[in-house]
């Protein structure tokens, strides 16, 4: 049954994409509001004045573009203190933490991340007045970073 | 491996604020890589990046293996007076870097 071993052969090809899921099983997806409330201490933070700019979906997670842009007069004042970039589902659950001031003028931080699986990443701002704002998106990575040969 | 470089503008307004961007050459080792005969290599990345200007820290970054190897950063600053901007770094080897770029301010 010549036809039979094709399919077999073919299925086990088709098949082989799916391995990468199996290792991303491993992975398990944190409770990105609970991470939130760990920064900012349970307090409830704005979505207003705060944009995280990340593409929908990245073709290596090796090094996927963000951005965030917080709006923010910056002055001794009222400025944005530090900025928090928290993962879903990467092995280590903090990214980044910018610290500005004053100084910076303005409230707005770009870098490359490494993202392990498609995942959800949150934004959080800490204000000088003690508020926080939050931002959330959402990346589909097709290459993961982390599994195998990431560099 | 401690390269890196910052660029500002050449010239700017006092109390303008611009764009500084900074490249550092880090391989960002997660510590989740093995080599070909298992050895698992070990976590070392850029943990900590400073950028001051006229004497004050404008922007500081702590980081994990979740930024990308050889890391890139744009942020913002007030340009206050004629000088060097400075952007030094440290790796969880220890292994320092520093990066300046002048800026004119009139």
């Amino acid at each position: 049954m010549r036809r039979r071993r094709f399919l077999r052969a073919a299925g086990a090809v088709l098949a082989a994409p799916a391995l990468p899921a199996a290792a991303q099983a491993f992975l398990p997806r944190r409770d990105l509001a609970a991470l939130v409330a760990s920064v900012t201490g349970g307090a409830t933070p704005s979505r207003e004045g705060i944009a995280l700019e990340v593409p929908a979906l990245a073709e290596n997670g090796n090094s996927v573009a963000f951005r965030v842009r917080v709006e923010s007069p910056m002055t001794e004042a009222d400025h944005v203190r530090a900025i928090h970039v928290l993962s879903e589902r990467n092995p280590r659950e903090r990214v980044a933490l910018f610290h500005l001031g004053p100084a910076s003028g303005r409230a707005e931080v770009t870098t490359r991340i490494r993202l392990a699986v498609g995942q959800r990443i949150a934004v959080v701002a800490a204000l000088s007045g003690g508020r926080f704002r939050l931002a959330e998106a959402a990346v589909e990575v097709t290459a993961a970073a982390c599994i195998d040969e990431g560099t | 491996m401690a390269l890196g470089r910052i660029q500002v503008p050449a010239r700017a307004r006092r109390g303008e604020v611009v764009e500084a961007r900074v490249l550092i050459r880090h391989a960002m080792e997660t510590g989740f890589r093995r080599e070909a005969d298992g050895r698992a290599v070990p976590m070392n990345v850029v943990n900590t990046v400073t950028c001051r200007h006229a004497g004050r820290e404008v922007f500081r970054a702590e980081l994990g293996s979740g930024i990308s190897a050889n890391p890139y950063f744009a942020f913002w600053f007030r340009a206050e007076e004629s000088g060097e901007v400075t952007v030094e770094w440290v790796d969880d080897a220890g292994e320092r870097g520093v990066a300046s770029a002048r800026i004119e301010v009139s």
